[in-house]
Order: structure tokens, then sequence, then C-alpha cells
């Protein structure tokens, strides 16, 4: 049963609008975390946004707060911080709240978390990104593992990560936009178009002709279109020293696969469906066995892709920052900076090629899937006609 | 000791990643000289798949720390 395109694209455009919003600051970022926070302290109170040298006891600790608060998403927009005088150069953005009623209010007032924010009457401590409900006092409980256990309320913050989604997106409607009405002045698009143009039938005959097929890639061309560059622009803005990390968050990827698994099997006719619960060409104990199998196939696909892409641009800031910070660790300064820099200038010419690739290997595997899907299976025919027909023997 | 176990954890992964992806490379080096004009196709195919098998490698990285 296949979609109409209308409500196809209806709802690919109503899913892609929800992504912004659904990207809750920090979701899962605290197993990552949880090794580095066994060595950190627990002041609170001198947790400023940029707190790399005051409370860890040694450098390498304050290396790895560091390096984990950049992975983070933050709920200001700060460009850089000075910490002698403790000014942070930068804009608020809004804090918007769900605790029995909406709250919304400026991110000013949670002060980097150093001060508890008073909202009518409601309290609130930002620690480690997130925002903990507490009282008067700003007191937050730990338990073992460092973790405060006071109630969290639900986070819809337009924090640093959705501003930069946003940005993208109107970026990229803007530019193709501006493909688009460049075609009505003749074949050849003209202005920002001319870079675009090569790209996009790029995709259109490498990935999804080959992989979904002449007659049915033409649904699909939007959504691996706008993942394609959406993924793209994204991975090259978090090597800008913005400090924005959007694909190396998990919340970000999770709705990216999530898109790709629904549309696959919205999309998927009955030869796919037959093909997982009920095997054709195969006896029927083997086909009982191979259904669980089939079922946590469907599963594990989105899956590995959500990973490699969160694995692989994590990966990268990761290791582009401690290159930085080897010059700070090491005795020697003059001789361990041109090294430091020079390693982080190589590693970063290959984040580059990397940002492109993550992304189109993304795009390439959803349209894989796709095609997988909505393929017409011409094999069952054959195998029925094959049965019938006398091999001919002269 | 956690952390050495990591740490011997994590070169098991780079082994793996490694001999991976030079079986990947060789089979191309191969292939190409075999058929210098199949190059694009051949390099093509290459990339992909060394992608596949780093993300599996960061995939182990990641989780493992």
């Amino acid at each position: 049963m296949v979609l109409p395109g209308r409500i196809v694209k209806n709802t690919l455009t109503a899913l892609f609008a929800v992504v912004p919003f659904i990207s809750f600051a920090n979701s899962a970022n605290d197993t990552v975390q949880a090794h580095v926070e066994h060595a950190e302290t627990t002041e609170v109170h001198a947790e400023a946004a940029h707190a790399d040298e005051h409370a860890p006891a040694s450098k390498k600790d304050a290396i790895d707060a560091y390096i984990q608060h950049h992975l983070q998403d933050t709920h200001d927009f700060t460009f850089f911080s000075d910490e002698e005088q403790g000014k942070h150069y930068g804009f608020s953005l809004p804090v918007i709240l769900f605790d029995n009623g909406l709250k919304i209010f400026s991110s000013g007032e949670l002060h980097h978390g150093e001060k508890v924010a008073n909202v009518d009457g409601n309290y609130y401590m930002l620690h480690h990104g997130k925002i903990y409900k507490t009282d008067a006092a700003g007191t937050l409980n730990y338990d073992q593992h460092h973790h405060p256990t006071n109630v969290m309320p639900l986070d819809f913050s337009i924090t640093k990560n959705v501003v930069t989604m946003l940005f993208v997106a109107a970026l990229m409607f803007f530019m193709f936009i501006g493909l688009a009405k460049s075609y009505k002045k003749g074949p050849i698009p003209t202005g920002m178009g001319r870079i675009l143009e090569p790209l996009i039938i790029f995709i259109r005959e490498e990935i999804a002709i080959p992989n979904i097929g002449e007659k049915k890639y033409r649904k699909f061309m939007g959504f691996l279109l706008t993942v394609f560059f959406f993924i793209w622009i994204l991975n090259l803005l978090g090597m800008t020293p913005l400090g924005v990390n959007v694909t190396g968050n998990i919340a970000v990827t999770v709705c990216l696969a999530l898109l790709t698994f629904f549309i696959t099997q919205i999309s998927a006719n009955k030869d796919y469906w037959k093909h997982i619960f009920w095997m054709p060409g195969v006896p029927v104990p083997m086909k009982i066995i191979l259904m669980p199998i089939e079922l946590l196939g469907i599963l594990t696909k989105p899956f590995a892709l959500l990973i490699r892409l969160f694995a692989n641009i994590t990966a990268g800031h990761v290791v582009i920052m401690s290159l930085i910070a080897m010059m700070f660790v090491g005795k020697n300064l003059a001789a361990d900076m041109p090294i430091s820099l020079g390693l982080t200038l190589f590693i970063s010419v290959i984040e580059l090629l990397v940002a492109f690739l993550q992304a189109f290997i993304f795009t390439m595997l959803s349209s894989l899937f796709i095609g997988m899907a909505v393929q017409d299976h011409h094999h069952e025919e054959d195998h029925d006609h094959h049965t019938d027909e006398e091999p001919i023997i002269i | 000791m956690e952390g050495t176990l990591n740490l011997i954890g994590a070169g098991l992964v780079v082994i793996g990643a490694g001999l991976g992806l030079g079986k990947i490379g060789g089979s191309a080096m191969d292939a190409i000289a075999r058929q210098p004009e199949a190059a694009g196709k051949i390099q093509t195919a290459m990339i992909i798949i060394a992608a596949l098998l780093e993300g599996l490698a960061f995939a182990a990285l990641i989780l493992g720390k």
C-alpha cells in the first residue's frame, strides 16, 4: 500500500518541522559524562559556564570537564568568555519549561549556573547544562554518582542547538528557493544555484535512482536532499569556532534516524512485510525462526545510522579538542605548540572530509532502506513460473 | 584497573578497524590495477565500505567509554 505523494510530503514536512523542538537539552550525554564525574568534586557554586580550572584537582580533569562542556548543548549562545574577569560575550536564549504550566524566561536569569533563578515562586538551578527544580537556597541533592536527584521540569527551551538548526533550516530554505526561482529565467541556474545544481544531480543520479528505481525515486527526493544538506551544513558548522555541536548530540541523530525509519515503514509495500513476517520460498520452521530476526533487523538498521553519525562527529570533536589541550598539558610550550597546531590542522582537514562523507553515507543508506521497502519484487513470479515450465533439453 | 581495561578494549577496536580497512584498501588496489577505467566506481565503493567500518569502530569506542 503506497500512500499518495501529497500525504507523504505533508507528513514529512510536519515531522521535519517538529525536529528542532524535540531536541531537549542534553538528553543522553550523561552516559558519556558518568566516568568524568567520578573525578570532579561537587562544587556546584563554582561552576561557571566555561569552568575549566576552578574545582577539578588536576589539569587532566580540568581538560576533561572542558571537553565535556563543549560537547554539550547550552541555554545561552556564548561566543567566548574571559575567565579572569568572569565575563561571557554572547546572548541569552529563552528558556521554556513546562512545570504545571508554561514558564518562559530568559536564560540570563540562570546566571550560568551560579545563582538560583526565581520564576513566579519556583526556583530553578542550572547544573551541567540541565535545569533542576530546587528551593530558594538552590540545594541540589546528589546521589553516589554526583548526579542531582532533584525533579527536572520538561525542558522545551530554545537552546544553542535549536537556534543553529533553525538557522540552517532558514539558510537551506533561501538557498533552494533562490535556485528554484532562477530556473524561471532559463535552464541554466545563476548565482548560488550553480553550486547546488551539480550536488542535487549527484544525489539524484548516484544515490536515489540506483537504490530506489526510476519510477518511484521522485517522491523521496525531497527527504533525501533535505537530510543530505541538513547533515552536511550542520557538520560543517560544528567545525567553525562558533562551538555548536548539533550532529554530535544524540537527540538530533535519534530524530533523523526516526525520520528514516518512519518513512521506510510508512511507504513499504506488501512484499516487504511479507518478507519480514512470512518469508516465501522457505520451509515453515525456518519462517518461524526468521521472523524475530527480521523484526530485529528493522530496528537495528536505523540504530546503526544514528550511532554512526553521532559517534563519528563526537569523536572528531573530542580528538580536535584533545589535541589543542595537549599544548596545556605539555611541559615545553615552544616545542608543543607547533606540533599540536599542526596535528589539529591535519585532523581538521580530515574532519571536513568526514563531514561530507557522513552526510553522504546517511543519505545513501536511507535511500537503500527506502529502496528495499518500495521495490517491486519480480522474483516471486519467476519462482512460480519456473516450476511450471519444463526445461527444454535438446 | 578499569581504565586499563578500557584502553585495552580501545586498542582491540583499533586493531579490528585497521585490519578491515587494510583488507578493503588492498582489494581496491588490486581491482584498480586490473581495470584502471573502473577506478572511479571502485573508489566510491571503497569509501562507502570504509565509512561503514569506521562507524562500527567509532560506535564501539564511544559505547565503551
